[in-house]
């Protein structure tokens, strides 16, 4: 079970989350839309303390975090209980793509070079990337590399995968390839939260899916509501114009 | 004017020769305690640890602020007169000493801005995987550092490889001791410290060699 009650966040005097409340349950899978600028990929960069939230409580499984109040563990502990996907990949540039994923399992879960190869190899073949094992990210496509990092996040058994926007940096011949991973993720029901412009995606994959403005969940519904009738106005505008 | 003294050189090249692995030697050990320094220093510099903060920021600009002749001589003549368990310090200790000292307050600075140059990509990944700060610099940011950082070190290196000339000065039989010994009983300077000159010079070319084997392995990351 994930909660999270009351998140605020300012970039100085701007607030940027305001005082947004949301719970997932165990496998689903919540998309995030809205405007750019309305604090979408600040809720998720929140969530695992990539951006420190002002005040709230996040909770994570076994753990709950009093933002205003983080320690040091309770910030190891959320990045520990969730996998990230970035929208730039941001693959660690001097490993290979294998590397890439067994890095966190060894030095991060502690599990030994063996293990965490294997684990790699059965990641590397789900995403369908056994040819390009030992590629570095410089010389992998960028549906490739995102891809990998998809990969990286699943190998962590996390009980949340966070995607901030995870195929708008690809080009348009990468994009549906992210999208399928994205789908046999979606139906092994493995949680996640996924900001992302892809609206049909979200219709297919989606068990609920977030409209946000200005900072706060405007609306929220089973995608045929929010998509096919929605009753704020302002979704209705922002859905005009992403067609 | 008179003739070069050519077979007096190469007689004298094979016993200086014989002092070339204490040059090495001095500069070798220099180098690696003083990039585990720098490194430390520069990982320090950039997250600000309170307190400590002010400590290395006082022991680069003293030890880039000063000769490195000067100290030398501070370690060697003058520390001892002050710290009793110190007057049995010998000048090639002294030496290493003090060229990890000057040159790890140099190489600290080029590893702090290789640092910074590091994409924050590369960090936030880091930190999403639950990686701690430390393990985020050792296995993430230093090695991507390093690539950046490298053919700044490697002169350095070659810098500290000459500066050994320097514990001549503190009565260490070095190369260049050497060379001023053979001379002073030859009168044939030129032909003493032309050999000297030619021997730091094939020194720093076998460096450089070097520098573009391990820039190649660096690079091998970013090659398409």
């Amino acid at each position: 079970m994930i909660s999270v009650q009351n998140l605020n966040k300012s970039f100085g005097a701007t607030p940027v989350l305001q005082d947004i409340s949301l719970d997932i349950q165990p496998g689903e899978r919540v998309v995030v839309i809205g405007p750019s600028g309305t604090g979408k990929s600040t809720l998720l960069r929140c969530l695992n303390f990539l951006d420190t939230p002002d005040s709230g409580k996040i909770t994570i499984g076994d753990l709950s975090v009093d933002a205003a109040h983080a320690s040091r563990a309770d910030i190891l502990g959320l990045r520990r209980r969730t996998g990230f996907v970035f929208q730039n990949y941001a693959l660690f540039a001097n490993k290979t793509a294998r590397q890439n994923i067994t890095e966190a399992l060894v030095t991060v879960k502690g599990m030994s070079r063996a293990d965490a190869d294997a684990r790699a190899d059965t990641i590397l073949r789900e995403t369908g990337l056994e040819a390009r094992a030992d590629a570095y990210p410089a010389s992998l496509s960028g549906g490739q590399q995102q891809r990998v990092g998809i990969g990286r996040a699943m190998a962590l058994d996390a009980e949340l995968l966070l995607f901030d926007e995870p195929t708008s940096a690809l080009d348009p011949e990468w994009v549906g390839e992210v999208l399928d991973l994205m789908r046999k993720l979606a139906e092994s029901r493995q949680t996640m939260l996924i900001v992302t412009h892809e609206m049909q995606f979200a219709r297919e994959i989606a068990d609920r899916i977030l409209f946000m403005d200005d900072g706060r969940i405007a609306e929220e519904g089973p995608p045929a509501d929010l998509l096919d009738t929605p009753r704020d106005p302002r979704t209705r505008a922002f859905l005009r114009r992403v067609g | 004017m008179r003739a070069l003294d050519v077979d007096y050189m190469l007689g004298l090249l094979p016993i200086l020769l014989g002092y070339v692995p204490l040059t090495l030697f001095m500069a070798v050990v220099g180098m690696a305690f003083a990039l585990v320094l720098a490194a430390l220093m520069a990982v320090e510099r950039v997250v600000r640890i309170p307190v400590l903060d002010i400590f290395v920021r006082l022991f680069i600009s003293f030890f880039r602020g000063t000769p490195l002749l000067v100290q030398l001589f501070l370690f060697y003549f003058g520390l001892p007169q002050m710290l009793s368990f110190l007057t049995t310090i010998n000048g090639v200790t002294a030496t290493i000493m003090g060229l990890t000292l000057h040159f790890s307050a140099y190489m600290a600075e080029s590893i702090r801005a290789a640092i910074l140059g590091v994409d924050r990509a590369q960090w936030e990944a880091s930190l999403a995987v639950g990686m701690t700060q430390a393990q985020m610099m050792r296995r993430i940011i230093l090695p991507q550092a390093a690539r950046v950082a490298a053919p700044t070190l490697v002169n350095y290196f070659i810098d500290m490889v000459k500066s050994t000339s320097l514990a001549f000065t503190l009565g260490v039989t070095e190369l260049m001791g050497a060379a001023q010994k053979e001379a002073a009983g030859s009168f044939l300077y030129f032909e003493a410290f032309l050999v000297v000159a030619t021997i730091y010079w094939i020194m720093v070319e076998a460096l450089s060699f070097g520098q573009r084997r391990l820039e190649t392995f660096l690079n091998k990351a970013h090659a398409r």
